[in-house]
């Protein structure tokens, strides 16, 4: 009798430790969703500025404008496309360094670029420290026991945020510089 | 910003995890962050204002050689004690699957945890029986940080997910102006390591050095570091061995100007790099490097083409490039040029700049460190009251 007793005891303890375990693994991935939310709308709002602030050649305005418009304003599930066509439309504007010389020589152009700097390279640390989050939570909830008590709730099952964050290659070199 | 940093290793034994937590350190504060670092150490030794005795370090054999590590009940009460003293914005863990005080801080934690992996070890057969008991304290390190891609690699088919690629950093200027030696100077090849330590490839260099004598009658060799000289030089011709000098441990001055007065600088290590330092520091220096060709060093030396690499432990191939070098000032002056100007990456403004923004991007919209009270019995059985 006292060893069944003994055993639902420490079968509880280990449930109730997985469940923690995957509460704290839940609110890792709402905080780091929250940062990768903050550094894209960051990029997109410099990006936006850059667009509308005629130091770059009308063409150039426009490709980055619509992009960085459509990143902001897109739905959930069409946000990774246009986060990626972003990126796309900021290496092709900055493809070749002469446009990060005409864009520093603007008023206030060096700051702009500093700030769109390191939002490029913080974007790809935000979606990486994202994705390891979902990937360890994932592999939790896969468990046996934790399907069998339903341990994870009504928390929806993690999904990784899949984007090309490829950053321009010139503004990589300044990075942090 | 208020960062705490775990250091596992000793604080008393040099090495290359504690240098790079202490100008880590030294760099924040520079930029007027508040920082704390604890460590084990002795506590005869005297420590900089900044770091935080976690009390004595007990020798362990682990890992291939005996190390000097942290645990038990009165660490994890240390560690508790620093993070409930430090109310810490971010904590910065160094090496956190090595069973010291990184993986001690990762169990008291919660809040924003970033950590960095130095090693790449093979996959040991005590890590796959670990896993278990790793992943739950893993799995709180809200960012991971490796120093190169090849260890990024291991760490992610070792512990799955992934981790950003920060280079560990080095006072390029420190290096870049010191003054060279004429001693040192003249035909000289430079190497800078433990002598009795296999795997930095001393052997291997001693092994090319007849051959490369031979073809370079001018040519001595350098070397500075701790170990066995007679024993070194064995294996040599006995007219051979007056130009091989011996400088023993060398301060950080001596060797800023070793490694800019040398006209090569070779690194034969064999294996067990993840990241390499010297070779780094040696192209700060303006040194032509001439290195193994470990998946690590090539991704320092640009693919080869900051430094020359040789096929790993090929003593033949290692004097052919050093005699292809030491006869060739224009190749040399080439890749001088092109090495302090690839070693601008891995300068503290850059490294530092990064290592923050891994800071910022953990701790935006999260609450500051805290002593994790869940692990708690009580708390498990809903006593405990806030």
């Amino acid at each position: 009798m006292i060893w069944i007793v003994a055993a639902l005891v420490v079968i509880g303890v280990y449930l109730s430790w997985t469940a923690g375990r995957l509460d704290r693994l839940h609110s890792r991935i709402d905080a780091a969703r929250a940062a990768l939310d903050a550094q894209l709308l960051r990029r997109a709002s410099v990006a936006q500025e850059l667009g509308t602030a005629g130091v770059l050649d009308p063409a150039a305005s426009i490709v980055l404008y619509q992009a960085a418009h459509a990143a902001r304003q897109a739905e959930e599930e069409h946000r990774e496309v246009a986060e990626s066509e972003l990126s796309q439309a900021l290496r092709a504007v900055f493809a070749e360094a002469p446009q990060v010389e005409v864009v520093r020589d603007a008023p206030g152009g060096e700051e702009s670029l500093t700030e769109l700097s390191e939002a490029v390279r913080r974007v790809p640390m935000a979606r990486r420290f994202h994705n390891d989050a979902v990937r360890a939570a994932r592999a939790v909830r896969k468990h046996r026991v934790v399907r069998w008590f339903r341990l994870a709730g009504h928390a929806p099952f993690p999904m990784a945020f899949e984007m090309d964050d490829e950053p321009p290659a010139v503004l990589e070199s300044r990075a942090g510089g | 910003m208020r960062i705490g940093i775990v250091c596992p290793y000793s604080w008393d034994v040099p090495g290359g995890v504690q240098f790079h937590i202490r100008d880590l350190a030294e760099h924040l504060i520079r930029l007027g962050h508040e920082v704390s670092v604890l460590a084990p150490a002795d506590d005869e030794t005297p420590l900089p204002p900044f770091v935080v005795s976690a009390g004595r370090a007990v020798p362990v054999p682990y890992n291939g050689s005996v190390a000097r590590l942290n645990f038990g009940f009165l660490s994890a009460a240390r560690v508790r004690r620093w993070l409930h003293d430090g109310d810490f914005d971010v904590i910065h863990i160094h090496e956190p699957t090595s069973p010291s005080l990184g993986l001690l801080t990762c169990w008291a934690a919660q809040g924003p945890i970033v950590a960095t992996f130095h090693t790449s070890n093979p996959r040991s057969r005590a890590m796959i029986a670990a896993y278990p008991i790793l992943q739950p304290a893993l799995e709180k390190i809200s960012a991971r940080i490796a120093v190169s891609e090849y260890a990024r690699r291991t760490l992610v088919e070792h512990l799955g997910g992934d981790a950003v690629v920060i280079p560990n950093g080095v006072d390029v200027d420190f290096f870049a102006r010191a003054e060279p030696k004429e001693e040192w100077q003249g035909g000289t090849i430079g190497f800078i390591g433990r002598i009795d330590e296999p795997r930095k490839g001393l052997p291997v260099l001693m092994r090319a050095l007849p051959k490369i004598f031979a073809a370079c009658p001018g040519a001595r060799l350098l070397v500075a570091g701790r170990g066995d000289e007679e024993e070194a030089v064995a294996g040599l011709p006995p007219e051979m061995r007056d130009r091989v000098e011996f400088l023993g441990m060398v301060s950080d001055e001596d060797k800023a100007r070793l490694l800019r007065s040398v006209d090569v600088y070779v690194a034969p290590n064999t294996g067990g790099e993840s990241f390499g330092i010297i070779l780094v520091e040696a192209m700060s220096a303006g040194a032509p490097v001439l290195a193994s060709d470990l998946d690590a060093f090539a991704q320092v030396l640009d693919q080869g083409s900051a430094g020359e690499l040789f096929a790993n432990e090929d003593a033949d191939a290692l004097a052919a490039a050093a005699v292809r070098l030491l006869g060739d000032p224009q190749l040399r002056a080439g890749l001088s040029e092109r090495g302090s100007t690839h070693v601008r990456r891995f300068d503290w403004s850059r490294v530092g700049a990064d290592i923050l923004a891994v800071y910022e991007t953990v701790t935006a919209g999260a609450a500051s460190v805290a002593a994790d009270e869940r692990t708690g019995l009580r708390a498990r059985f809903g006593l405990a009251r806030d």
